[in-house]
């Protein structure tokens, strides 16, 4: 019973809380409520038996606590004439949650809610991802190299922000929806990464939160078909359809090269095929677009060897120009040595090291650790794989670093 | 609920109007004034004079001082206010970027504490 909940945990609180903050118009309330309809039934279904709805259930158990507790304390409140209007307005709404067509997803309202632009770029994100992704406050810490009080602090802030200054929890009008779709795509996207590669702990991914990534994607994607939501969605679907043999059955990093592309989830490459080709047809290019085009090469291989590497190339430089950053010059250096050889490829990776870039990167010193062991310079492979392993924090890929060494020492 | 929406301009850009174009300026300012009127949002407003007609009051320990100019040096200047009544914040910000000052200023939006 206890797994069976924490399942359903797992898999309806968000959209529970999503709706519970609608119905209740407080994000505190609601998260109150949440955690007290799981009380419930952690306490009620082993007696009463599952429900066959449990999301629907833990929404009316919620309501229903919520409504008990301002209830009590209206009993101690003297401003208890306000609260009994807000009482009577949520009794009125008894059946509201049911899944009715109005645009009606409640995730998308809290997405739209979460990244409101009268909150900071931080808050967005530590907001969504708190609320929608469910991560806890240390994860979002970790990923973000802030403290975790911080991480705190801007959460509980964007919700008072919320509440005080009343932003309105709705999916914003058409005219306002293309501009408000930006912080969108960039909040999903941040989901889907911390979930391809986990940046705590041992486990590589956590599936739950790519999928949740996805679902979101295609949510939005029905909402407004533009084309850079298109390309989000392409390129996280390519990203994940790799994601079974990104590890093996020790939960060691296999590089894309080495990657069995026959267990690949070839349905979802050729969703995420699609998706890319009806984004570009738009006319309208896009970063995302370009990163799922990319993914694109890479999924169209069959093997390793048939990598279109020159493309590839060619797609960092569209990139490059709509908006660079260190991190896709790297991509670019490694996609340069597959294609001119891995001197080439040590030119770039060097020359961003000199400019102060990525020093603090495991990826760029494990990149260049690479480049060196293809050209048989062992001592520099070494030395550069050490710096890698320094600055790694995820179990897998120090593992794999630690291999790489082992097999350099032999 | 209500918001306060502070419109502030830079006063050396505005000096600079033409006098075809502060006549601009007004004529959009009484229209959107009479717009919120009647749709109810209006609550009050007022243009104010410049910040060379400012004088910022502080008490300290007991001691009053008085100085000339506004609590601060800023890049815009305070120029004018709108109380308004809105059903929330999206209301709001709406109401506020059509301000004619948004064009060329900066609207902050701010609610109303309630007591």
């Amino acid at each position: 019973m206890r797994d069976l909940v924490d399942r359903t945990y797992r898999d309806e609180s968000r959209r529970v809380l999503a709706t519970l903050i609608r119905l209740l118009g407080d994000f505190e309330l609601a998260e109150e409520a949440l955690h007290d309809a799981f009380v419930a039934a952690i306490e009620r279904w082993p007696v009463d038996g599952v429900p066959a709805n449990p999301a629907n259930w833990l929404v009316s158990a919620g309501r229903f606590k919520a409504i008990d507790s301002i209830r009590r304390r209206a009993a101690l409140d003297d401003r208890a004439p306000e609260i009994e209007r807000q009482l009577a307005e949520l009794e009125q709404h008894e059946h509201a949650f049911a899944q009715d067509g109005d645009i009606g997803d409640d995730r998308l309202r809290l997405v739209f809610t979460c990244c409101h632009p009268a909150l900071s770029a931080d808050a967005q994100v530590a907001l969504t991802l708190h609320t929608i992704g469910g991560l806890t406050t240390e994860e979002i810490a970790h990923a973000f190299l802030v403290p975790t009080p911080t991480l705190a602090q801007r959460i509980v802030r964007a919700k008072n922000k919320i509440r005080d200054a009343a932003i309105p929890y709705e999916i914003p009008d058409r005219t306002e929806l293309p501009e408000r779709l930006d912080a969108v795509l960039a909040t999903l996207y941040l989901i889907f990464n911390e979930g391809y590669s986990a940046t705590f702990g041992s486990a590589l991914t956590r599936a739950d939160l790519c999928g949740e990534a996805i679902r979101l994607g295609r949510l939005l994607v029905e909402l407004l078909p533009e084309p850079e939501a298109l390309g989000l969605l392409a390129m996280m679907l390519l990203h994940d359809s790799r994601r079974h043999t990104r590890t093996d059955s020790n939960g060691d990093l296999v590089v894309l090269d080495e990657q069995d592309r026959s267990q690949w989830n070839h349905a979802q490459i050729r969703e995420g095929l699609q998706l890319t080709e009806r984004a570009l047809q738009m006319g309208r290019v896009g970063p995302y677009q370009i990163q799922a085009a990319i993914a694109a090469v890479h999924a169209e291989a069959k093997e390793a060897s048939d990598t279109d590497w020159a493309q590839i190339v060619v797609l960092y430089d569209v990139l490059l120009s709509l908006g660079g950053s260190p991190v896709v010059e790297l991509n670019q250096a490694a996609a340069i040595a597959m294609r001119d050889g891995p001197e080439r490829g040590l030119e770039r990776i060097d020359a961003l090291l000199a400019r102060g870039e990525l020093e603090h990167y495991h990826l760029a010193h494990s990149a260049r650790a690479d480049l060196f062991r293809r050209l048989g310079r062992a001592n520099d492979a070494l030395a550069a794989y050490k710096k890698a392993l320094a600055l790694t924090t995820q179990e897998p890929e120090r593992r794999f670093i630690e291999r790489r060494i082992a097999a350099l020492r032999d | 609920m209500k918001y306060l929406c502070l419109i502030y301009t830079e006063e050396a850009a505005a000096a600079k109007m033409s006098k075809d174009e502060i006549g601009q300026m007004m004529a959009e300012y009484g229209a959107f004034t009479k717009d919120i009127q009647a749709s109810g949002k209006y609550v009050g407003g007022n243009p104010l004079q410049p910040i060379s007609t400012a004088t910022t009051v502080r008490v300290r320990n007991g001691k009053v001082s008085t100085t000339d100019g506004p609590f601060a040096e800023t890049k815009e200047q305070l120029a004018g206010y709108y109380l308004i009544e809105a059903k929330d914040l999206n209301d709001a910000i709406q109401v506020g970027g059509r301000i004619p000052g948004a064009k060329i200023g900066s609207i902050e939006v701010r609610p109303i504490r309630e007591m």
